[in-house]
Protein backbone atom coordinates (compact mmCIF):
# COMPACT_ATOMS: atom_id res chain seq x y z
CA UNK A 1 0.00 0.00 0.00
CA UNK A 2 1.89 3.50 -1.09
CA UNK A 3 0.68 6.30 0.89
CA UNK A 4 2.17 9.48 1.75
CA UNK A 5 4.46 7.62 4.81
CA UNK A 6 7.45 5.09 4.78
CA UNK A 7 6.48 2.09 6.54
CA UNK A 8 8.85 2.94 9.44
CA UNK A 9 6.38 6.00 10.01
CA UNK A 10 3.66 3.13 9.54
CA UNK A 11 5.09 0.94 11.70
CA UNK A 12 5.49 3.39 14.64
CA UNK A 13 2.07 5.08 13.88
CA UNK A 14 0.56 1.54 14.26
CA UNK A 15 2.59 -0.04 16.58
CA UNK A 16 3.66 2.84 19.03
CA UNK A 17 6.27 2.52 21.38
CA UNK A 18 6.30 3.59 25.11
CA UNK A 19 2.77 4.72 24.99
CA UNK A 20 1.30 5.40 28.28
CA UNK A 21 1.16 6.83 31.77
CA UNK A 22 4.04 6.99 34.17
CA UNK A 23 3.43 6.92 37.91
CA UNK A 24 5.40 10.08 39.47
CA UNK A 25 7.54 11.26 36.56
CA UNK A 26 10.54 13.14 37.50
CA UNK A 27 9.78 15.30 34.43
CA UNK A 28 6.47 16.02 32.38
CA UNK A 29 6.64 17.79 28.75
CA UNK A 30 3.46 19.30 27.39
CA UNK A 31 3.51 20.61 23.60
CA UNK A 32 1.62 21.74 20.92
CA UNK A 33 -1.26 23.58 20.53
CA UNK A 34 -5.35 22.56 19.49
CA UNK A 35 -5.52 24.74 16.93
CA UNK A 36 -2.64 22.75 14.86
CA UNK A 37 -4.31 19.76 16.37
CA UNK A 38 -0.98 18.35 17.90
CA UNK A 39 -0.46 17.84 21.15
CA UNK A 40 2.03 15.85 22.89
CA UNK A 41 2.92 14.54 26.49
CA UNK A 42 6.02 13.30 27.21
CA UNK A 43 7.19 12.01 30.60
CA UNK A 44 10.19 10.89 32.08
CA UNK A 45 12.39 9.19 34.92
CA UNK A 46 15.75 10.46 35.47
CA UNK A 47 17.79 8.51 37.75
CA UNK A 48 21.74 9.73 38.09
CA UNK A 49 21.10 11.51 34.93
CA UNK A 50 20.24 9.02 32.98
CA UNK A 51 16.31 8.44 31.27
CA UNK A 52 15.65 5.13 32.67
CA UNK A 53 11.91 5.49 31.41
CA UNK A 54 10.11 7.43 29.04
CA UNK A 55 6.11 7.15 28.10
CA UNK A 56 4.36 9.59 26.23
CA UNK A 57 0.42 10.18 24.85
CA UNK A 58 0.07 12.07 21.72
CA UNK A 59 -3.40 13.76 20.33
CA UNK A 60 -2.44 13.64 16.47
CA UNK A 61 -2.22 12.43 13.21
CA UNK A 62 -0.05 9.87 11.87
CA UNK A 63 3.24 11.34 12.10
CA UNK A 64 2.92 12.86 14.87
CA UNK A 65 1.85 9.42 16.61
CA UNK A 66 4.99 8.14 15.10
CA UNK A 67 7.39 11.36 15.82
CA UNK A 68 6.88 11.01 19.60
CA UNK A 69 7.03 6.76 19.90
CA UNK A 70 10.51 7.47 17.68
CA UNK A 71 11.54 10.51 19.99
CA UNK A 72 10.73 8.43 23.10
CA UNK A 73 12.82 5.17 21.99
CA UNK A 74 15.88 7.77 20.87
CA UNK A 75 16.48 9.45 24.21
CA UNK A 76 15.38 6.11 26.45
CA UNK A 77 18.62 4.96 28.29
CA UNK A 78 20.47 8.30 27.51
CA UNK A 79 21.92 10.93 29.65
CA UNK A 80 20.38 14.13 30.11
CA UNK A 81 22.91 15.54 27.86
CA UNK A 82 22.75 13.28 24.97
CA UNK A 83 18.91 13.76 24.52
CA UNK A 84 18.94 17.42 24.52
CA UNK A 85 21.39 17.37 21.53
CA UNK A 86 18.13 15.34 19.70
CA UNK A 87 17.04 16.99 17.03
CA UNK A 88 13.53 16.98 14.70
CA UNK A 89 15.92 16.26 11.74
CA UNK A 90 17.07 13.41 13.41
CA UNK A 91 13.90 11.85 14.71
CA UNK A 92 12.88 12.75 10.76
CA UNK A 93 15.55 10.46 9.64
CA UNK A 94 15.19 7.64 11.64
CA UNK A 95 12.12 7.49 10.67
CA UNK A 96 12.66 7.31 6.77
CA UNK A 97 11.37 10.70 6.48
CA UNK A 98 8.49 13.06 6.54
CA UNK A 99 6.17 14.19 4.05
CA UNK A 100 6.92 17.95 3.82
CA UNK A 101 3.95 19.13 5.21
CA UNK A 102 4.43 16.85 8.17
CA UNK A 103 8.07 18.18 9.34
CA UNK A 104 6.38 20.36 11.95
CA UNK A 105 5.66 17.13 13.75
CA UNK A 106 9.29 16.06 14.09
CA UNK A 107 9.74 19.63 15.86
CA UNK A 108 7.03 19.20 18.25
CA UNK A 109 8.60 15.54 19.40
CA UNK A 110 11.90 17.69 19.87
CA UNK A 111 10.22 20.04 21.40
CA UNK A 112 7.83 17.32 23.71
CA UNK A 113 11.58 15.84 24.96
CA UNK A 114 13.14 19.19 25.69
CA UNK A 115 10.29 20.43 27.71
CA UNK A 116 10.30 17.15 29.77
CA UNK A 117 13.98 17.61 30.65
CA UNK A 118 13.15 21.75 31.20
CA UNK A 119 10.37 20.93 33.86
CA UNK A 120 12.62 17.68 35.21
CA UNK A 121 15.44 20.44 35.85
CA UNK A 122 13.04 22.98 37.45
CA UNK A 123 11.97 20.57 39.56
CA UNK A 124 15.29 19.34 40.64
CA UNK A 125 17.44 22.43 40.45
CA UNK A 126 15.25 24.94 40.43
CA UNK A 127 16.35 26.45 36.97
CA UNK A 128 15.10 24.97 33.59
CA UNK A 129 16.48 24.64 30.66
CA UNK A 130 18.72 27.76 29.67
CA UNK A 131 17.18 29.40 26.94
CA UNK A 132 13.89 26.71 26.07
CA UNK A 133 11.04 28.16 24.21
CA UNK A 134 8.92 25.62 22.29
CA UNK A 135 8.40 26.53 19.03
CA UNK A 136 5.17 24.63 18.58
CA UNK A 137 3.68 27.20 20.83
CA UNK A 138 3.76 30.79 18.77
CA UNK A 139 4.12 29.51 15.13
CA UNK A 140 0.91 29.18 13.47
CA UNK A 141 2.93 28.62 9.94
CA UNK A 142 5.45 26.07 11.33
CA UNK A 143 7.44 26.57 8.27
CA UNK A 144 11.04 25.11 8.39
CA UNK B 1 -9.08 -8.42 2.97
CA UNK B 2 -12.30 -6.80 1.50
CA UNK B 3 -12.00 -3.21 0.39
CA UNK B 4 -14.92 -1.32 1.93
CA UNK B 5 -15.48 2.15 -0.52
CA UNK B 6 -17.40 4.37 2.41
CA UNK B 7 -15.83 8.20 0.58
CA UNK B 8 -18.78 8.50 -2.10
CA UNK B 9 -19.15 12.28 -1.11
CA UNK B 10 -15.32 12.50 -2.46
CA UNK B 11 -15.96 10.62 -5.72
CA UNK B 12 -17.70 7.83 -7.02
CA UNK B 13 -17.09 4.87 -9.37
CA UNK B 14 -18.84 5.61 -12.87
CA UNK B 15 -22.07 3.31 -13.27
CA UNK B 16 -21.05 0.44 -15.84
CA UNK B 17 -23.81 1.48 -18.61
CA UNK B 18 -22.24 4.80 -18.20
CA UNK B 19 -19.06 3.49 -19.01
CA UNK B 20 -20.51 1.13 -22.17
CA UNK B 21 -22.77 4.56 -23.24
CA UNK B 22 -19.42 6.33 -23.17
CA UNK B 23 -16.78 4.31 -25.51
CA UNK B 24 -18.03 4.78 -29.03
CA UNK B 25 -17.17 8.50 -28.31
CA UNK B 26 -13.66 7.86 -28.32
CA UNK B 27 -12.74 6.17 -31.44
CA UNK B 28 -15.19 5.10 -33.08
CA UNK B 29 -17.70 8.23 -33.19
CA UNK B 30 -14.85 10.94 -32.30
CA UNK B 31 -15.68 13.77 -34.20
CA UNK B 32 -15.91 17.45 -33.23
CA UNK B 33 -19.29 18.60 -32.50
CA UNK B 34 -18.94 21.24 -34.06
CA UNK B 35 -17.85 19.85 -37.54
CA UNK B 36 -20.48 20.45 -40.28
CA UNK B 37 -20.09 16.74 -41.68
CA UNK B 38 -21.21 13.42 -40.68
CA UNK B 39 -18.79 12.70 -37.96
CA UNK B 40 -19.36 15.97 -36.07
CA UNK B 41 -22.95 15.57 -36.51
CA UNK B 42 -23.35 12.26 -35.24
CA UNK B 43 -21.67 13.89 -32.01
CA UNK B 44 -23.20 17.28 -31.75
CA UNK B 45 -26.21 14.80 -31.57
CA UNK B 46 -25.04 12.84 -28.69
CA UNK B 47 -24.47 15.81 -27.09
CA UNK B 48 -27.66 16.95 -27.34
CA UNK B 49 -29.35 14.02 -26.57
CA UNK B 50 -26.98 14.19 -23.12
CA UNK B 51 -28.32 17.63 -22.81
CA UNK B 52 -31.72 16.89 -22.48
CA UNK B 53 -31.14 13.66 -20.15
CA UNK B 54 -29.36 16.55 -17.42
CA UNK B 55 -32.13 19.18 -17.89
CA UNK B 56 -34.72 16.22 -17.53
CA UNK B 57 -33.18 15.71 -13.90
CA UNK B 58 -32.94 19.26 -12.52
CA UNK B 59 -36.53 20.45 -14.27
CA UNK B 60 -34.94 22.55 -16.57
CA UNK B 61 -34.91 23.02 -20.22
CA UNK B 62 -32.08 21.54 -22.52
CA UNK B 63 -31.06 25.00 -23.79
CA UNK B 64 -30.48 25.90 -20.26
CA UNK B 65 -27.81 23.59 -19.54
CA UNK B 66 -24.24 24.52 -20.29
CA UNK B 67 -22.03 21.59 -19.90
CA UNK B 68 -18.48 22.39 -18.08
CA UNK B 69 -15.40 20.34 -16.69
CA UNK B 70 -17.22 20.38 -13.39
CA UNK B 71 -18.53 21.19 -9.91
CA UNK B 72 -15.24 24.04 -10.04
CA UNK B 73 -15.50 25.17 -12.88
CA UNK B 74 -19.36 25.64 -12.57
CA UNK B 75 -18.74 27.54 -9.05
CA UNK B 76 -16.07 29.70 -10.52
CA UNK B 77 -18.44 30.39 -14.17
CA UNK B 78 -21.59 31.46 -11.75
CA UNK B 79 -19.95 33.47 -9.31
CA UNK B 80 -17.27 35.50 -11.96
CA UNK B 81 -20.23 34.99 -15.00
CA UNK B 82 -22.93 36.87 -12.30
CA UNK B 83 -21.34 39.48 -10.88
CA UNK B 84 -19.09 42.80 -11.70
CA UNK B 85 -16.15 44.18 -9.42
CA UNK B 86 -18.75 46.20 -7.27
CA UNK B 87 -21.46 43.95 -6.84
CA UNK B 88 -22.57 42.99 -3.47
CA UNK B 89 -22.23 39.24 -3.20
CA UNK B 90 -23.41 37.13 -0.55
CA UNK B 91 -22.83 33.44 0.66
CA UNK B 92 -22.02 31.59 3.63
CA UNK B 93 -19.67 30.73 5.80
CA UNK B 94 -19.47 26.94 4.81
CA UNK B 95 -19.66 26.69 0.86
CA UNK B 96 -17.03 24.57 -1.23
CA UNK B 97 -13.81 26.55 -1.72
CA UNK B 98 -14.71 26.38 -5.38
CA UNK B 99 -17.40 29.40 -4.05
CA UNK B 100 -15.85 31.18 -1.68
CA UNK B 101 -12.18 31.06 -3.06
CA UNK B 102 -13.85 33.06 -6.71
CA UNK B 103 -15.61 35.21 -4.02
CA UNK B 104 -12.30 36.34 -2.74
CA UNK B 105 -11.51 38.22 -6.02
CA UNK B 106 -14.68 41.06 -4.72
CA UNK B 107 -14.33 43.67 -2.52
CA UNK B 108 -17.74 43.33 -0.97
CA UNK B 109 -19.03 40.09 0.20
CA UNK B 110 -21.28 39.22 2.96
CA UNK B 111 -20.78 35.46 4.28
CA UNK B 112 -23.54 34.32 6.32
CA UNK B 113 -22.28 32.10 9.47
CA UNK B 114 -24.41 29.11 10.59
CA UNK B 115 -26.24 27.23 13.43
CA UNK B 116 -24.66 25.05 14.96
CA UNK B 117 -26.08 22.29 12.38
CA UNK B 118 -24.54 24.25 9.40
CA UNK B 119 -28.03 25.78 8.52
CA UNK B 120 -28.21 29.39 7.08
CA UNK B 121 -31.47 31.24 8.13
CA UNK B 122 -33.11 32.83 5.12
CA UNK B 123 -33.85 35.86 7.60
CA UNK B 124 -30.64 36.47 8.32
CA UNK B 125 -30.16 36.49 4.13
CA UNK B 126 -33.00 39.04 4.16
CA UNK B 127 -31.63 41.11 6.63
CA UNK B 128 -28.16 41.09 4.84
CA UNK B 129 -29.71 42.49 1.50
CA UNK B 130 -28.46 45.94 -0.07
CA UNK B 131 -29.57 47.44 -2.95
CA UNK B 132 -26.29 46.51 -4.57
CA UNK B 133 -26.60 43.01 -4.21
CA UNK B 134 -26.44 40.95 -7.47
CA UNK B 135 -25.37 37.94 -6.42
CA UNK B 136 -26.75 34.95 -3.43
CA UNK B 137 -24.58 31.56 -3.77
CA UNK B 138 -25.92 29.02 -1.12
CA UNK B 139 -24.99 25.27 -1.68
CA UNK B 140 -27.63 23.00 -1.62
CA UNK B 141 -25.86 20.54 0.75
CA UNK B 142 -22.87 20.79 2.38
CA UNK B 143 -20.04 18.09 1.47
CA UNK B 144 -18.76 18.24 5.20
CA UNK B 145 -21.80 17.67 7.02
CA UNK B 146 -24.15 16.88 4.79
CA UNK B 147 -27.36 19.19 6.10
CA UNK B 148 -29.40 19.84 3.34
CA UNK B 149 -30.07 23.71 3.00
CA UNK B 150 -33.31 25.82 2.82
CA UNK B 151 -32.64 26.67 -0.79
CA UNK B 152 -36.38 26.98 -1.74
CA UNK B 153 -37.09 29.38 1.22
CA UNK B 154 -34.32 31.76 0.23
CA UNK B 155 -35.46 31.16 -3.26
CA UNK B 156 -39.12 32.84 -1.91
CA UNK B 157 -36.45 35.37 -0.22
CA UNK B 158 -35.33 36.44 -3.34
CA UNK B 159 -38.40 36.52 -5.58
CA UNK B 160 -38.64 39.26 -7.85
CA UNK B 161 -35.84 41.23 -6.59
CA UNK B 162 -33.99 40.65 -9.64
CA UNK B 163 -30.45 38.96 -7.84
CA UNK B 164 -29.19 36.12 -9.32
CA UNK B 165 -29.79 32.91 -7.27
CA UNK B 166 -26.72 30.87 -7.32
CA UNK B 167 -26.84 27.14 -5.44
CA UNK B 168 -23.95 24.58 -5.69
CA UNK B 169 -25.84 21.70 -5.84
CA UNK B 170 -22.63 19.17 -6.71
CA UNK B 171 -23.79 16.81 -3.72
CA UNK B 172 -27.18 16.93 -4.38
CA UNK B 173 -27.79 16.58 -8.03
CA UNK B 174 -28.28 12.89 -8.72
CA UNK B 175 -28.72 12.19 -5.27
CA UNK B 176 -31.97 14.19 -4.03
CA UNK B 177 -34.41 15.52 -5.32
CA UNK B 178 -33.58 18.51 -7.40
CA UNK B 179 -35.97 20.88 -9.16
CA UNK B 180 -34.68 24.10 -10.25
CA UNK B 181 -38.37 25.51 -10.56
CA UNK B 182 -39.17 23.99 -6.95
CA UNK B 183 -36.26 25.54 -5.40
CA UNK B 184 -36.04 29.23 -7.16
CA UNK B 185 -32.60 29.20 -8.52
CA UNK B 186 -31.49 30.91 -11.34
CA UNK B 187 -27.79 28.91 -11.42
CA UNK B 188 -26.91 26.02 -10.26
CA UNK B 189 -23.48 23.69 -10.36
CA UNK B 190 -23.52 19.82 -10.76
CA UNK B 191 -20.62 17.69 -10.90
CA UNK B 192 -20.94 14.26 -12.75
CA UNK B 193 -18.61 12.28 -11.01
CA UNK B 194 -20.67 12.36 -7.60
CA UNK B 195 -23.28 10.22 -9.42
CA UNK B 196 -21.23 7.72 -10.82
CA UNK B 197 -20.74 9.66 -14.35
CA UNK B 198 -17.06 10.24 -15.23
CA UNK B 199 -14.51 12.67 -13.43
CA UNK B 200 -13.48 15.90 -15.33
CA UNK B 201 -17.68 17.05 -16.49
CA UNK B 202 -20.23 18.83 -15.16
CA UNK B 203 -22.76 21.59 -16.10
CA UNK B 204 -24.03 25.46 -14.83
CA UNK B 205 -27.40 25.00 -14.94
CA UNK B 206 -28.60 29.03 -16.38
CA UNK B 207 -32.05 30.07 -16.24
CA UNK B 208 -33.36 31.53 -19.60
CA UNK B 209 -33.09 35.38 -19.50
CA UNK B 210 -30.16 35.39 -16.74
CA UNK B 211 -27.25 37.72 -17.54
CA UNK B 212 -23.90 36.44 -17.57
CA UNK B 213 -20.42 36.66 -18.95
CA UNK B 214 -18.75 33.87 -19.77
CA UNK B 215 -15.91 32.48 -18.34
CA UNK B 216 -14.30 30.70 -21.05
CA UNK B 217 -13.69 31.96 -24.36
CA UNK B 218 -12.81 30.87 -27.54
CA UNK B 219 -14.45 29.08 -30.62
CA UNK B 220 -18.20 29.50 -29.43
CA UNK B 221 -19.59 26.16 -28.08
CA UNK B 222 -22.22 25.80 -25.99
CA UNK B 223 -23.86 29.27 -28.01
CA UNK B 224 -20.65 31.26 -26.79
CA UNK B 225 -21.19 30.46 -23.03
CA UNK B 226 -18.45 28.08 -22.63
CA UNK B 227 -15.81 27.58 -25.46
CA UNK B 228 -13.71 24.66 -25.53
CA UNK B 229 -14.48 21.87 -27.93
CA UNK B 230 -16.87 19.07 -26.45
CA UNK B 231 -15.76 16.67 -24.33
CA UNK B 232 -18.32 14.48 -26.06
CA UNK B 233 -17.70 10.69 -24.05
CA UNK B 234 -17.53 13.05 -20.89
CA UNK B 235 -21.12 14.18 -21.65
CA UNK B 236 -22.46 11.20 -22.84
CA UNK B 237 -21.26 9.70 -19.65
CA UNK B 238 -22.97 12.64 -17.52
CA UNK B 239 -26.63 11.98 -19.74
CA UNK B 240 -26.40 8.34 -18.79
CA UNK B 241 -25.51 9.02 -15.11
CA UNK B 242 -28.28 11.46 -15.17
CA UNK B 243 -31.00 8.98 -16.96
CA UNK B 244 -29.79 6.12 -14.46
CA UNK B 245 -30.22 8.78 -11.70
CA UNK B 246 -33.88 9.90 -12.24
CA UNK B 247 -34.77 5.82 -12.45
CA UNK B 248 -32.67 4.53 -9.46
CA UNK B 249 -32.93 7.20 -7.24
CA UNK B 250 -36.01 6.52 -4.86
CA UNK B 251 -34.49 2.63 -4.70
CA UNK B 252 -30.78 3.67 -3.91
CA UNK B 253 -31.94 6.46 -1.23
CA UNK B 254 -34.13 3.71 0.49
CA UNK B 255 -31.02 1.59 1.05
CA UNK B 256 -28.79 4.58 1.73
CA UNK B 257 -31.23 5.33 4.64
CA UNK B 258 -31.54 2.28 6.25
CA UNK B 259 -27.42 2.23 6.13
CA UNK B 260 -26.98 5.79 7.04
CA UNK B 261 -29.28 5.05 9.76
CA UNK B 262 -28.04 2.10 10.50
CA UNK B 263 -24.59 3.38 11.15
CA UNK B 264 -25.78 6.38 12.92
CA UNK B 265 -26.86 4.10 15.68
CA UNK B 266 -24.37 1.67 16.19
CA UNK B 267 -21.67 4.64 15.91
CA UNK B 268 -23.75 6.61 19.17
CA UNK B 269 -24.17 2.82 20.90
CA UNK B 270 -20.92 1.82 21.10
CA UNK B 271 -18.71 4.88 21.06
CA UNK B 272 -18.97 7.18 24.26
CA UNK B 273 -18.41 10.94 23.75
CA UNK B 274 -19.35 10.98 19.77
CA UNK B 275 -21.22 14.40 18.04
CA UNK B 276 -22.85 13.68 14.95
CA UNK B 277 -22.06 16.86 12.97
CA UNK B 278 -24.85 18.71 10.90
CA UNK B 279 -28.63 18.43 10.99
CA UNK B 280 -29.85 15.56 12.35
CA UNK B 281 -32.86 15.37 9.56
CA UNK B 282 -31.75 17.57 7.01
CA UNK B 283 -29.63 15.76 5.78
CA UNK B 284 -27.99 14.07 2.40
CA UNK B 285 -29.20 9.90 2.90
CA UNK B 286 -25.30 9.19 2.34
CA UNK B 287 -23.38 11.47 5.23
CA UNK B 288 -22.34 10.35 8.79
CA UNK B 289 -19.96 12.96 9.75
CA UNK B 290 -19.02 12.39 13.02
CA UNK B 291 -16.89 14.00 15.61
CA UNK B 292 -14.61 11.84 17.92
CA UNK B 293 -13.95 13.51 21.03
CA UNK B 294 -9.72 13.21 22.23
CA UNK B 295 -8.80 11.97 19.18
CA UNK B 296 -7.66 13.34 15.74
CA UNK B 297 -8.88 12.47 12.33
CA UNK B 298 -5.90 11.46 10.42
CA UNK B 299 -4.96 9.03 12.47
CA UNK B 300 -8.81 7.40 12.72
CA UNK B 301 -8.85 6.95 9.22
CA UNK B 302 -5.11 5.88 8.96
CA UNK B 303 -6.13 2.80 11.49
CA UNK B 304 -9.15 2.52 8.92
CA UNK B 305 -7.46 2.74 5.64
CA UNK B 306 -5.47 -0.33 7.15
CA UNK B 307 -8.40 -2.39 7.06
CA UNK B 308 -9.43 -1.75 4.14
CA UNK B 309 -11.59 0.93 4.92
CA UNK B 310 -12.36 4.37 2.86
CA UNK B 311 -13.48 7.11 4.51
CA UNK B 312 -12.45 11.38 4.51
CA UNK B 313 -11.74 13.66 7.74
CA UNK B 314 -12.13 17.23 8.27
CA UNK B 315 -9.24 17.10 10.14
CA UNK B 316 -6.24 19.76 8.54
CA UNK B 317 -3.19 17.24 9.07
CA UNK B 318 -4.63 15.26 6.45
CA UNK B 319 -5.30 18.44 3.93
CA UNK B 320 -1.51 20.00 3.64
CA UNK B 321 -2.65 23.20 5.63
CA UNK B 322 -2.94 23.08 9.04
CA UNK B 323 -5.90 24.76 9.81
CA UNK B 324 -8.56 22.95 10.82
CA UNK B 325 -11.94 22.95 8.07
CA UNK B 326 -13.76 26.09 7.94
CA UNK B 327 -16.97 23.70 7.58
CA UNK B 328 -16.16 22.61 11.34
CA UNK B 329 -15.28 26.04 12.53
CA UNK B 330 -18.46 27.59 11.37
CA UNK B 331 -20.96 25.39 13.53
CA UNK B 332 -19.02 26.28 16.35
CA UNK B 333 -16.19 23.54 16.88
CA UNK B 334 -13.48 23.96 18.82
CA UNK B 335 -10.05 23.65 17.31
CA UNK B 336 -9.65 19.98 18.77
CA UNK B 337 -12.86 19.11 18.50
CA UNK B 338 -12.44 20.24 14.59
CA UNK B 339 -9.56 18.03 14.39
CA UNK B 340 -11.59 15.30 15.46
CA UNK B 341 -13.99 14.22 12.32
CA UNK B 342 -14.35 11.06 10.34
CA UNK B 343 -16.88 11.61 7.78
CA UNK B 344 -18.36 8.18 5.80
CA UNK B 345 -20.45 8.39 2.40
CA UNK B 346 -22.38 5.67 1.65
CA UNK B 347 -23.47 5.02 -1.93
CA UNK B 348 -24.97 2.48 -4.38
CA UNK B 349 -22.22 0.12 -4.09
CA UNK B 350 -22.10 -0.04 -0.09
CA UNK B 351 -23.42 -3.45 1.65
CA UNK B 352 -25.39 -4.30 4.78
CA UNK B 353 -21.89 -6.29 6.24
CA UNK B 354 -19.94 -3.03 5.29
CA UNK B 355 -21.93 -1.66 7.51
CA UNK B 356 -21.43 -4.12 10.28
CA UNK B 357 -17.60 -4.39 9.35
CA UNK B 358 -17.40 -0.64 10.36
CA UNK B 359 -19.16 -1.40 13.76
CA UNK B 360 -16.97 -4.02 14.48
CA UNK B 361 -13.91 -2.38 13.74
CA UNK B 362 -14.44 1.48 14.11
CA UNK B 363 -14.76 1.33 17.96
CA UNK B 364 -11.97 -0.27 18.78
CA UNK B 365 -9.48 2.29 16.64
CA UNK B 366 -11.40 4.53 18.86
CA UNK B 367 -10.20 2.73 22.03
CA UNK B 368 -6.94 2.66 20.92
CA UNK B 369 -6.26 6.22 20.12
CA UNK B 370 -7.94 7.35 23.08
CA UNK B 371 -5.46 4.95 25.39
CA UNK B 372 -2.85 6.74 23.85
CA UNK B 373 -4.39 10.37 24.38
CA UNK B 374 -3.55 13.00 26.78
CA UNK B 375 -7.04 14.35 26.56
CA UNK B 376 -8.64 11.28 27.06
CA UNK B 377 -9.35 11.42 30.79
CA UNK B 378 -9.08 7.60 31.98
CA UNK B 379 -9.83 5.38 29.63
CA UNK B 380 -12.07 5.53 27.19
Amino acid sequence: MAGPYSEKVMDHFMHPRNVGEMKDPDGVGKVGNPVCGDIMEMYIKVKDNIITDVKFKTFGCGAAIATSSMATEMIKGKSIDDALKLTNKAVAESLEGLPPVKMHCSVLAEDAVKSAIDDYLKKTTGKGLPGFKPRSDDEHEHGH
Amino acid sequence: MKRIYLDYAATTPAHPEVLAAMQPYFSQRFGNASSMHSFGQEAKAAVERAREQVAALIGARPEEIVFTSGGTESNNFAVHGAVKADSHIITSAIEHHAVLEPCKLYKNVTILPVDKHGLVDPDELRKALTDKTVLVSIMHANNEIGTIEPIEEIGKVLKGKGIVFHTDAVQTVGGIEVDVNKLGVDLLSLSGHKFYGPKGIGALYIRKGTKMKSFLLGGGQERHRRASTENVPGIVGLGVAAELAIKEMEMRNEKLLKLRNKLIEGIKKNIPDVILNGHPEKRLPKNVDVTVKYVEGESMLLNLDMQGIAVSTGSACSSGSLEPSHVMIAIGHSPETAHGSIRFTLGRLTATNDIDRVLDVFPKIVKKLRAMSPLAKGGD
